[in-house]
């Protein structure tokens, strides 16, 4: 008789720690449709007030209460971009060296090193770009840039006006370094899946290392590059801290990369607390819906892409 | 020759590259020791954080760090594990399964100041005031989708052997789960913890609107709560020379602890490998 109830209770813990987990598991659905719920709730009001134009109005004026997402958007998008273009040829080099070309007893600990610099916080290169990068960037380069740039025909307005140190190329460079680890590890991963046959076969008709890197490994890794590229891009749209310090904080859009602008993260960061009255915080949660839509489809679009890859 | 002369340029190429990033690494750690040394002293961690201009230390801030932080991993790391279980033995390859997987892959992505936002909303609003439980849950729901992915991949390494003599055995699957498996996997589980711990310890933007600050020390969690990367941000922001001291202290304070969390998380599992 006892044998059969205490089996009986133990079918009982079964399914009890089975519900545990799948309660647990759901968790995970309720609280992406809560965020994103509570987002389009709080941005209601913004956005029944000023309607589409609020995703295209470059206006954001807390005293005559006229808000719109342009310039934000707008800087998230450019900062973002700048980040990724040139964090990509670093961190190929950098995947490339770690291993292809260097010794393998030294390949793990410079891993690791590389690695670290994700775990650095953001607030630590925010403070690091504002204090040390900033001063030395608008003293070394925008200084050159002024003199050789700013003439040059097309890309010379980009590289106009004043050297303030921050502004939207700094927080482009800023970004740059912190996706970069994302970014090596990723395609070192993909350069890891190559099966070695391939590189012997190269090296075996006399190919230089250049040569295999680069007309054997590089193309036969595209399609997982590219899906990198793409998750390192969702990761520079949502950081705050560090682009909150350097971006300068000027609600405007200016065609030089040097000038201060904003971006999504950094109105919210800088405005919230001091957001006066209702319709100014529901415009921030308006500008947080934004963020929130962007970082889906690029974020969900990179997982689709690797996902198929790896397949 | 010129293909020699390329292919050596190449090599230097990333060489350089690679110099860049590490150098990055240096010079941020280098600046942090230059500027946060001067303050490293026992006024730091006994003295509260001081009025404009005035001198103190962050031992509230610390306090309260280590409180939200602590909070956080103690609500994310039960429903992580056992939501990390259920992917890894029940739904296994299920619709369900992979629909739960990409949604926690999107909140592992998910900018850390919407967090803020939503709990904001949720939390603060509710309760009316800002406060370290707001702090602690928005930091939880960082940390969880982290806890989540350890535990399933570690779990799916547990080899079927070891449960099929568990189950010949008599025992019920919850506890071979539980006795079994987990204890076969903790080191990996307990590294994707400290590795979540090392996440949420530098997180600043979901604070600023959750726990928000406080200059005074308060162990209640139901009050706004001090906290060491909030400080930061106002300190290193603020005109007065005591406050950036203190900000470049805080600084590499946290920095310290987060390498320290992410060096420990890499040698745990090889020193239980040698060991066994």
């Amino acid at each position: 008789m006892t044998a059969i109830s205490l089996r009986a209770f133990s079918w009982q813990g079964d399914d009890l720690f089975r519900r545990a987990c799948l309660t647990s598991a759901g968790l995970i659905s309720v609280l992406m449709f809560a965020i994103l719920l509570s987002l389009c709730i709080g941005a209601w009001p913004a956005l029944e007030n000023f309607g589409i134009g609020f995703f295209f109005s470059s206006e954001w004026n807390p005293v005559t209460k006229e808000f719109g997402a342009a310039n934000a958007l707008y800087g998230t998008l450019v900062s973002s971009i700048i980040a990724v273009f040139l964090a990509l040829p670093v961190g190929l080099g950098v995947a490339i060296f770690l291993s292809e070309l260097c010794p393998v007893w030294l390949s793990r600990p410079l891993s690791i090193a590389i690695e670290l610099l994700a775990a650095v916080p953001s607030i630590i290169y925010g403070m690091w770009g504002l204090f040390v990068f900033a001063p030395w960037f608008s003293e070394g380069f925008q200084v050159w840039a002024a003199e050789h740039l700013s003439e040059l025909p097309l890309i010379g307005p980009l590289f106009s006006g004043p050297p303030m140190g921050v502004g939207l190329l700094t927080s482009g460079i800023i970004l740059a370094f912190m996706i970069l680890p994302i970014l090596t590890s990723l395609i070192k991963e993909a350069l890891s899946t190559v099966p070695k046959v391939l590189r012997e076969a190269t090296y075996g008709i006399g190919a230089t290392q250049f040569e295999v890197i680069i007309k054997v490994l590089l193309p036969a890794i595209k399609g997982p590059i590219f899906g990198a590229l793409i998750l390192a891009l969702g990761r520079a749209l949502g950081e705050t801290m560090a682009i909150t310090f350097v971006i300068g904080g000027a609600q405007s859009i200016d065609s030089s990369l040097f000038m201060p602008a904003t971006s999504i993260s950094a109105t919210i960061a800088e405005q919230f607390n001091e957001a006066t009255g209702d319709m100014h915080i529901s415009a921030l949660i308006g500008l947080g819906l934004v963020l929130f839509m962007i970082t889906f489809i690029v974020m969900g679009s990179a997982r689709v892409l690797l996902r198929r890859k790896a397949k | 020759m010129i293909r020699k002369f390329k292919n050596q340029l190449f090599r230097a190429m990333c060489l350089l590259a690679t110099l860049i990033g590490l150098g990055i690494l240096v010079i941020i750690l280098f600046t942090l020791f230059q500027k946060g040394m001067a303050g490293m002293n026992w006024q730091l961690f006994t003295e509260v954080t001081p009025g404009p201009g005035g001198e103190g230390g962050l031992a509230n801030a610390i306090v309260g760090s280590i409180i939200m932080t602590s909070l956080g991993i103690v609500i994310a790391a039960p429903v992580g594990i056992l939501a990390g279980t259920w992917l890894a033995e029940y739904g296994q390859n299920s619709k369900t399964a992979d629909t739960i997987r990409f949604l926690n892959g999107m909140l592992m992505s998910a900018p850390s100041i919407l967090i803020g936002l939503f709990v904001y909303e949720l939390v603060v609003v509710f309760m009316g005031h800002f406060s370290g439980w707001a702090g602690a849950i928005s930091l939880a729901i960082i940390a969880l989708p982290v806890i989540i992915s350890t535990t399933e991949e570690m779990l799916k390494l547990v080899p079927i052997t070891l449960r099929e003599a568990g189950a010949g055995l008599g025992t019920p699957r919850w506890k071979v789960t539980v006795k079994l498996s987990y204890r076969a996997v903790s080191t990996g589980i307990i590294t994707g913890i400290l590795l979540s711990v090392a996440r949420i310890s530098g997180e600043t933007a979901p604070l600023l609107f959750t726990a928000l600050n406080s200059s005074f020390m308060t162990v209640n969690p139901n009050e706004p709560m001090a906290n060491l990367p909030v400080t930061i941000y106002q300190f290193a922001m603020s005109p007065y020379d005591s406050w950036n001291q203190l900000a470049w202290s805080g600084a590499l304070l946290i920095t310290m602890a987060i390498l320290f969390l992410n060096i420990i998380s890499r040698v745990l599992p090889q020193l239980k490998k040698r060991r066994s």
